[in-house]
């Protein structure tokens, strides 16, 4: 297995293989694929895999994300999703039922700073994406703690069939979840544990292009639980 | 010594500043110098010093602003009050206006702005210090703090400008060369896609100055796009520690 470092206008070659989300990130001209940002090209078992260094979140209908209520309007929320489009979310979608504008208010319900999961219900570019929390496990975030990263680096804290993901859990007891759009919710019963999974979500970020990753992170956190006397 | 008894070319060949007539200034680039823009970068060449930083995609400040099939891409280069000797007002000048123009252009084919219709992609670029060059050294600079911001590019831009001074062809102009000189040639291409994307030429060269001039800026922006990858993957290797 090897691994270098690639930047746009570097030819990739012809079998490399891109992550379903990351098509925008290579380019094709004359019969001949580009890279079109800085990434890693690894070579693993016979095939070359083109990983971009950052991205750029771009909503797709289906995808759950983590929101923040920017700003309420009269029928609906403005809520940003770490992308270019800033997402909508309906009174209608969020209450279940008949709303007046006249005697209630909306940002009694979610106001401006609240954190919430929801579901891409459609997107298509032409408009602003549209948000949906009509479904078991969404709707506002009221506990824990929000970490924003790269979306390009959520595959990596998640891992291969979420080894990464399963390892935080299992040494920090900790309830994670890493929304495609980069934003990543934290929730412990121990709240000491909680700057702990922070500092190894960083140490993954910062370090997502190097091997043996999964191995360091758990010792990282070996050491800042037995230097901070947290179990 | 006053200006006018500088000589341009000296009588042992070399230029004023004692380089050869196709030697850059040393050249120098950063990537990452700001924290609160998505990407930036610092580029000098000699004292001309620019610094880049990149925003977005991100929504356009105005609604009427929204193209509907691509990325709006917009670029202000602006000198700084003390970029210059004299005073220069903060105001935008004429020329920063055309240059912000001549600049954008150098990036509307590069920049793959119809992945992201409907947003802004804005590019500002100070000159810090002045001396010179620095449209294109402002291009290199944009194309670094693109990169760094994870911008989807065709491939990475440089620029240097070709002056002729007493009779002479010379790589990149100083300020001296370009006040006195006969014709300064700014060129910025892409060289990984064979592009030239910034051309413009003041004052008078003859056909075989204008090929050789624009074969020497080729050769140097070859090079200078071969620093920018490197820069951007040092950043990287740095990290991977």
């Amino acid at each position: 297995m090897s691994r270098r470092i690639v930047v746009p206008g570097e030819p990739l070659p012809p079998n490399v293989v891109v992550r379903e989300r990351e098509h925008d990130y290579v380019y094709e001209q004359d019969g001949r694929k580009y890279a079109a940002v800085v990434g890693v090209l690894e070579e693993r078992s016979g095939t070359t895999v083109f990983i971009p260094l950052q991205s750029i979140y771009v909503p797709r209908p289906g995808d759950i994300v983590i929101g923040l209520v920017v700003s309420v309007g009269i029928l609906n929320w403005y809520v940003d999703i770490n992308s270019p489009y800033t997402a909508v979310l309906t009174v209608s979608d969020y209450l279940g039922r008949p709303y007046n504008p006249q005697v209630d208010e909306l940002s009694k319900y979610l106001p401006v700073g609240t954190y919430l999961k929801a579901k891409i219900a459609a997107f298509d570019k032409t408009r602003n994406p549209l948000l949906t929390v009509q479904e078991e496990g969404l709707g506002r975030i009221s506990e824990g703690k929000i970490v924003e990263v790269d979306p390009a680096k959520i595959p990596r804290v998640i891992g291969k069939k979420g080894s990464m993901l399963s390892m935080l859990k299992e040494e920090t007891g900790c309830d994670i979840f890493a929304a495609v759009n980069g934003r990543i919710h934290v929730r412990c019963s121990n709240p000491e544990m909680e700057p702990i999974v922070v500092l190894a979500i960083r140490m993954i970020e910062e370090q997502a292009h190097t091997f043996g990753l999964t191995d360091r992170v758990k010792k990282y956190i070996e050491e800042l639980k037995s230097a901070r006397g947290v179990r | 010594m006053g200006k006018a008894e500088v000589k341009l070319i000296r009588e042992d060949g070399l230029r004023h500043d004692g380089r050869r007539p196709d030697e850059m200034r040393p050249v120098r680039m950063e990537i990452g110098v700001l924290h609160n823009s998505d990407g930036s970068a610092l580029v000098s060449y000699g004292r001309t010093t620019v610094l880049a930083a990149v925003y977005g995609p991100r929504e356009p400040p105005q609604r009427f602003m929204i193209l509907p099939d691509r990325a709006l891409l917009r670029v202000r280069y602006h000198m700084a009050p003390f970029s210059t000797s004299e005073r220069k007002s903060p105001a935008p000048s004429r020329r920063e206006i055309e240059l912000s123009k001549v600049i954008r252009e150098a990036f509307e084919d590069i920049v793959l702005t119809h992945l992201y219709p409907r947003t802004a992609i804005d590019v500002f670029i100070e000159v810090l210090q002045a001396d010179g060059g620095t449209r294109t050294v402002a291009v290199t600079a944009a194309s670094l703090a693109l990169a760094d911001a994870g911008i989807p590019m065709k491939a990475l831009v440089a620029g240097v400008a070709v002056g002729k001074v007493e009779g002479v062809l010379v790589l990149d102009v100083d300020e001296l060369e370009d006040g006195s000189g006969e014709a300064d040639l700014p060129i910025a291409g892409a060289p990984d896609i064979g592009k030239i994307t910034l051309f413009q030429l003041n004052g008078v060269l003859t056909d075989e100055e204008l090929k050789a001039g624009v074969d020497m800026a080729w050769k140097t922006i070859q090079r200078l796009v071969e620093m920018e990858k490197e820069v951007l993957r040092s950043k990287y290797m740095v990290e991977a520690r």
